[in-house]
């Protein structure tokens, strides 16, 4: 063995290794900072020109120096070598440096290995359906890659694409059981680098300007929700997220501490729903409002907001149920309402005297509510996704000279008004709305459903909810952003597509991707615990999974190996007919050796059985026409001849 | 290394397999990890606990398609010696010190390619890749070096192959009855005198190629030197070609004698300067004959004189 591997390598098959170290790090171009990219892709290239003049290959101290440049570049880049990202970026570069090093086969078995572990790396960042495809796609070129180094047809690419096809096809089966029957184990093993979760996106536990707006121009998938019965009306979904009771003017975050548990009181029945929450690493559940029932491991925070124990850092599919009319404490503790009613001083002098003027002439909550809502009801307020800049007086500024602004300009505009003119408020943020997948039946949330809203305490009612973006445009609670907002809006072209077949198509593919993340990517230990039950397993412990697995893998690597091996090609149609004469002959006592050639049976046949010569003589003569004659007609001859043998 | 090779030599079988055609079957081939496929399961092995570690779903799938694609490796390594019949050829004498080539024949009834197969002697001479087309047979020559004049025997020989992913080699041991006869190592030098040679009577014949005798109509066998072209041309080309005869005076035959070798050399030594003199005497085309203590070759020329006489050489007792 080792002398094979020391061998040289042949010329051709270095482009083969070349298209599957591309195809396996290309991808991570996505992600990965610019000047990496370049250093692989110039790396890349030399290697591709000295191939090409058929050059010598760089020694091993200009190698090491490169290596040394990148590792260095690396760790000024990620601060380290061992995170997530620079982890990656470090295979990358072995990926590129190692093509400048393809000598022996050795070499090339050490690109194709490198290169099966870089297509698990992609699954750091995507594991949706077009990567999964993209990346079988790509270890059917490393495969062919293999196939090629190891002796595979030099002279055409077809059949060692073909061959590593077939390959993985046969693989698959293995795949499948391995998939369902291999004992799970619930991960991490171990602590995770830090960047392991990073850059997901979500609403930040902070409202500072522009962050909702930012968010909603995303139109990645926040939470699908199913519920049991009909899904309710658009208006009355807010997914609630962070409440923000502190200001300092400019930006809103939530009140430090954990408060007492909040009284809930629900006045409707409780709605049974099921919410898929894509990883936000963060530890808010986003349940509807107000959550009557939730998963173990979660809790009530004093405003009502249900959190996890730990920050999400993977998709989790949660049963829960809301009451959608409530009463949420009633007698608030009267910290708490100092503390909503709190504005930092020196800002917003204006709308604290506006709000002022209205309180010394109605003083009445509920009444002052209405008249903040009528106010952005009736002045010419815009709602829009780009309002202009705002300065020092953000509050001011809005509500007294642009007028035009997103829902969290409403929704700030509207505490800072309430808090001045004496009623407790509060901001909360969360999702608003969502949109049914009438494929699946799915409610689909997606960041550009982010919202902030507004609640107010008021005596004997508690929290109320009070929508200010709802009195601006009612059309943004009612179906959502893209009717809200005017056309030309700089939104995601997939949330706003209004032709309805491309509506149709998008949402086959969306219930598609949300079976995939519900049954492929969700297959986890307690999952797969249920399924193999449902499947008849009395105990699935991964004794008993081990074992089903070693009796399922066996079978199928017999049943493959039969496939394979004792695959025969069919026989010509002829020779089956001859066979079938012999064993007639057989049958009559007359035993042919196999290598006996047809006219030699016939003359012995003069002597053994005379009575079966002449037909058997016709036989011979029209299986000789047929078989090597080359005439196809003849068979049917034959088959006449065979009819007659009696 | 020595004990190893012993259990090897009794672990796998190591009765000779006769010179008749030899099925691969599961009983001949075995099958065992490469050290790239040690690499590969170590791989996969980090790859699994990475899926494991970030809860990768789609990890975990691609760790498992490439479990199954090892397996399935494994098989398509099996398979491409399946079934494989090898039938062993007839082997042309060498010299010492060139390398025999046993010609094995290998039929493949299979609808597929058999692609990089490997063929090695047991002795260390580098493996012959072999690969045969779909339902066709393939001629492989084993090279095994010849050192020692006499008959040299196939070692064991073994037929082998990662293709197509290198995870596995298959391989088989083959025993085919099958010897090469191994001329001395010729030494050349100047051929004895023939009048030195003892003269073995005169003989008067016709056939020489001394005294012009007259014409004869050409046979297919006659060398075209021979043709009389003047003499067939007076006719107007309308008869057969003429050939000139000549009457054969007194030939003189060369005797290759042992005792003419020098007495003082090794035996081997004065066996490789006779096979010298051999293909020399063969090389001028005279007639010459063989002596030595085991064998006497009349007179003769040829190619099968010759072959006689390296033979009788080759086989001289030491």
């Amino acid at each position: 063995m080792s002398t094979q591997a020391r061998e040289t390598l042949e010329r051709g098959t270095t482009p083969w290794l070349f298209a599957a170290a591309v195809a396996t790090t290309a991808p991570h171009a996505l992600h990965q900072p610019a000047w990496l990219t370049g250093f692989a892709g110039t790396l890349f290239a030399w290697g591709t020109w000295l191939w090409w003049r058929n050059q010598r290959l760089p020694g091993r101290w200009p190698l090491a120096l490169l290596v040394a440049l990148a590792c260095g570049g690396i760790l000024l880049e990620f601060r380290t070598l061992f995170g997530r990202d620079a982890g990656v970026a470090m295979l990358v570069v072995f990926m590129a440096m190692k093509l400048l090093e393809l000598r022996s086969r050795r070499d090339a078995i050490v690109v194709a290995t490198l290169a099966y572990f870089l297509l698990l790396t992609h699954y750091f960042y995507s594991q949706d359906i077009p990567t999964g495809l993209w990346l079988l796609a790509a270890m059917t070129v490393v495969t062919a890659a293999l196939v090629r180094v190891h002796g595979g047809t030099p002279s055409a690419m077809l059949p060692t694409l073909r061959l590593a096809a077939t390959l993985m096809l046969q693989a698959v089966p293995f795949m499948v059981v391995l998939f369902v029957l291999f004992p799970r184990v619930n991960g991490p093993l171990w602590g995770l680098p830090q960047d392991a979760h990073a850059g997901r996106s979500g609403l930040s536990d902070q409202m500072t300007p522009g962050a909702i707006s930012d968010l909603v121009l995303s139109g990645e998938v926040a939470l699908r929700a199913r519920f049991d019965g009909p899904v309710p009306p658009r208006d009355k979904l807010y997914w609630r997220g962070p409440v923000l009771e502190h200001t300092d003017g400019i930006n809103w975050r939530p009140a430090p501490g954990r408060g007492p548990a909040p009284q809930l009181e629900a006045i409707s029945a409780p709605l049974p729903y099921e919410t898929t929450l894509e990883p936000h690493n963060q530890r808010w559940l986003l349940a509807l409002d107000a959550p009557v029932a939730l998963p173990s491991d979660s809790g009530l925070s004093a405003t009502l907001t249900a959190n996890l124990r730990e920050p999400l850092i993977q998709r989790r599919r949660f049963t829960l149920a809301a009451a959608l009319e409530y009463r949420h404490n009633a007698d608030e503790a009267p910290a708490v309402l100092r503390r909503n009613l709190d504005l930092p001083p020196g800002f917003h002098p204006q709308t604290r005297a506006l709000a002022r003027s209205w309180q010394d002439t109605d003083p009445d909550p509920e009444r002052l509510v209405r008249r903040a809502l009528n106010l952005f009801n009736e002045q010419p307020f815009v709602y829009t996704l780009s309002p202009p800049l705002l300065g020092q007086q953000p509050v001011d500024e809005f509500l007294f000279a642009t007028r035009r602004g997103f829902c969290e300009h409403y929704a700030s505009a509207f505490v800072v008004l309430m808090r001045a003119a004496g009623v407790p408020a509060r901001v909360v943020t969360g999702y608003q709305g969502g949109e049914t997948n009438p494929v699946d039946g799915f409610v689909v949330v997606r960041q550009s459903d982010a919202h902030a809203w507004a609640e107010v305490w008021l005596a004997g009612r508690g929290w109320v909810r009070v929508d200010p973006t709802a009195a601006v445009s009612p059309a943004r609670i009612e179906s959502g952003i893209v009717g809200a907002l005017p056309a030309g809006e700089a939104l995601p072209a997939m949330i706003q597509l209004r032709a309805d077949w491309l509506r149709t198509l998008r949402f086959r593919w969306e219930a598609l991707e949300n079976s995939w993340n519900q049954y492929v990517l969700g297959y986890n230990p307690e999952r797969q615990r249920a399924f193999l039950s449902r499947l008849g397993m009395a105990k699935p412990d991964w004794q008993s999974m081990g074992t089903a697995l070693a009796v399922v893998c066996g079978a199928l690597l017999l049943a493959l190996a039969a496939w394979n091996i004792h695959h025969r090609a069919p026989a010509d149609a002829a020779m089956r007919l001859w066979r079938k004469a012999l064993r007639r002959l057989a049958a009559r006592k007359v035993h042919c050796a196999p290598w006996e050639p047809p006219l030699a049976i016939v003359r012995r046949l003069e002597h053994d059985a005379p009575d079966l010569a002449p037909a058997f003589a016709e036989v011979a003569r029209t299986y000789l026409l047929a078989r090597y004659g080359g005439n196809r007609d003849e068979l049917k001859n034959l088959r006449a001849a065979l009819a007659r043998l009696p | 290394m020595r004990l190893i090779r012993e259990l090897q030599r009794r672990l796998f079988r190591l009765r000779s397999d006769g010179n008749g055609p030899v099925r691969l079957t599961q009983r001949r081939i075995f099958i065992l990890p490469t050290r790239a496929g040690l690499l590969y399961v170590v791989a996969l092995l980090a790859m699994l606990t990475g899926a494991i570690n970030y809860s990768l779903a789609l990890g975990h799938a691609l760790v498992f398609l490439l479990a199954g694609l090892g397996l399935t490796g494994m098989l398509h390594t099996f398979r491409n010696l399946y079934g494989l019949t090898v039938t062993p050829g007839r082997c042309a004498p060498v010299f010492a010190g060139e390398t025999a080539r046993f010609p094995l024949f290998l039929a493949n009834d299979r609808n597929a390619m058999r692609l990089a197969l490997e063929l090695r002697a047991d002795d260390g001479a580098p493996p012959v890749p072999v690969s045969i087309a779909a339902r066709a047979g393939g001629e492989a020559a084993v090279p095994v070096p010849a050192t020692v004049r006499g008959w040299l025997d196939l070692p064991r020989i073994r037929l082998s192959t990662v293709y197509p992913l290198g995870l596995f080699v298959a391989w088989s041991y083959l025993m085919p009855a099958m010897r090469c006869l191994v001329y001395p190592r010729p030494l050349a030098s100047a051929l004895p005198d023939p009048q030195s040679a003892t003269a073995a009577g005169e003989r008067h014949g016709e056939g020489g190629q001394e005294d012009f005798a007259g014409f004869r109509a050409r046979q297919p066998a006659d060398s075209p030197r021979h043709v009389a072209w003047k003499a067939s041309a007076r006719d107007g080309g309308e008869r057969p070609l003429l050939v000139k005869q000549f009457a054969g005076g007194a030939q003189e035959e060369l005797i290759l004698d042992w005792d003419l070798t020098p007495d003082g050399l090794a035996p081997e030594a004065r066996i490789s300067i006779m096979a010298g003199w051999v293909l020399a005497a063969e090389e001028g085309g005279a007639s010459y004959g063989l002596r030595i203590p085991s064998r006497e070759l009349r007179p003769a020329c040829g190619d099968e004189h010759c072959r006689n006489c390296l033979e009788a050489l080759a086989l001289m007792p030491a």
